[in-house]
């Protein structure tokens, strides 16, 4: 029975098949990976086992336990589908996914997905937010990446603390990812301000940390200094990995150091700075299995929620939650990977 | 990465509170108002509802209660609120300021 084959997914989305016995190996491994990397419990027996259930199942999951159903944000609604090209306006984009997907909520925002590159076409997407706010009655975030890496130049006015830091000029590298920081914080606090005054009913700051450390840090005092402002803001923080890139390597935020944090650390920061909800990643490995992977990303996603103050909303996209790393992944690949991290680690969305 | 059927959907299906279909949209509220963790959050909003936690993911319940008290469907029908009009209905209801609401106000000298 231990060596009975059964079909399944790798990280990247290929069909592999596996024994019952590889597939209890692969939880017990994933979790195990976790476990050791984040200094975190693994996953209790009874927890594996229901991994093993959903993962050794001919059929895919239906549906989580009843009553365990969670509520959804999103990293930008529109951007989905207009990569698939459909010529319709953002605001019906956003009726698409109330109406005929039942989105809990809904994200405006813009296909150039940074702060600073909405920055000089504010107004319009103020126009654009406004009259979507009176079509729609669920709750409406505006979503953007702070995307810090823009600020260097040639494309933005930071020196370049890459090619500084490949050169061996470490001082003048962190002051260059230093210097970027201070610009980046003010575009966001001047964009998402503007949107607030608009009737956002929340600001999604979507893959912080995608520039290491400076990237974090700037999100953070940028939440800081919005939460001061505008005490009763909705602030998301959805992360860009599982750890946080020591591009610096030397920057902190409360007397804590920022590079090397993992999800159960980063959500402490962002209550600190006063984020309402926080969107942890666990990345998808493409040469694991998602069984694997799952154990992983539950293993991580569960110190997570017992951390947490605040809700949680697991990143669950292409690439990352146990998602595999590919532009259309598998159907039964997503449904498993849905029904295991919201079974186990009782997430308060994704 | 615009596979909305294969993320969006999937996710809607096997984990999801429905939106409008239900009172996902009412729970998320509460989140994202009050910051409350998902079990305070569908406690309070049945408690508003008078309904219990199953209900709340319960269309045929759902779409009874969100008619009865002009919440905004799915489907909209004649002469029930929608959009902006179900907000004002949502925000008495939950006890929560919606900014959008609360800027439409102003704007319409309300």
């Amino acid at each position: 029975m231990a060596n009975k084959k059964i079909l399944t997914w790798m990280g990247d989305g290929s069909f592999v098949e596996l024994t019952e016995s590889e597939i209890k190996e692969d939880l017990e491994g994933g979790t195990k990976d976790a476990a050791d990397r984040g200094r975190i419990d693994p996953l209790t027996q009874d927890e594996l086992d229901h991994l093993f259930d959903i993962y050794s199942s001919s059929s895919p999951p239906g549906h989580v336990e009843q009553g365990n159903e969670v509520v959804f944000t999103y990293d930008t609604t529109c951007n989905e589908i207009q990569r698939n090209l459909l010529p319709i306006d953002r605001t019906q984009m956003l009726q698409l996914y109330e109406k005929a997907l039942g989105a809990d909520t809904v994200e405006l925002g813009h296909i150039d997905y940074s702060f600073k590159a909405i920055k000089p076409i504010v107004g319009y997407e103020r126009s654009v937010l406004e009259q979507a706010l009176l079509v729609t009655t669920v709750p409406v975030m505006y979503g953007a990446m702070p995307n810090l890496g823009i600020y260097s130049q040639p494309d933005g006015p930071a020196p370049n603390s890459s090619e500084l830091m490949s050169a061996g000029k470490i001082e003048e590298a962190r002051a260059a990812s230093e210097a970027a920081i201070e610009h980046a914080v003010a575009d966001m606090v001047f964009v998402a301000s503007e949107l607030y005054e608009s009737g956002a009913d929340g600001i999604d700051f979507d893959t912080t940390g995608a520039a290491g450390d400076p990237d974090f840090l700037a999100t953070l005092r940028a939440v800081e200094i919005l939460k001061k402002k505008y005490p009763d803001m909705c602030i998301e923080m959805g992360m860009s990995g599982e750890f946080v890139l020591g591009m610096h390597g030397d920057l902190h935020y409360e007397d804590i150091r920022l590079a090397g944090l993992f999800p159960h650390e980063q959500v402490k920061l962002a209550e600190k700075a006063g984020v309402t909800i926080f969107g942890p990643v666990v990345n998808t490995t493409t040469a694991d299995s998602c069984a694997w992977n799952v154990a992983r990303v539950a293993t991580f996603l569960k110190a997570c929620v017992e951390q947490s103050n605040i809700p949680v909303h697991a990143n669950m996209g292409m690439g990352v939650g146990g998602v595999p790393l590919n532009s259309i992944p598998p159907i039964d690949a997503v449904a498993r990977a849905s029904k295991a991290v919201v079974d186990i680690t009782q997430l308060d969305g994704l | 990465m615009g596979d909305v059927l294969g993320v969006a959907a999937t996710h809607g299906v096997v984990s999801g509170m429905g939106g409008l279909r239900a009172a996902g949209d009412l729970v998320a509220r509460m989140q994202m108002s009050r910051g409350m963790r998902i079990k305070e959050a569908k406690n309070f909003v049945a408690n508003k509802l008078g309904v219990s936690l199953r209900d709340l993911t319960d269309p045929v319940i759902m779409a009874e209660i969100r008619e009865d008290l002009q919440l905004g469907l799915i489907n909209p029908q004649p002469g029930l609120a929608m959009g902006m009009e179900a907000k004002f209905r949502i925000s008495e209801l939950l006890g929560i300021e919606i900014n959008s609401l609360h800027r439409f106000k102003g704007k319409a000298g309300l």
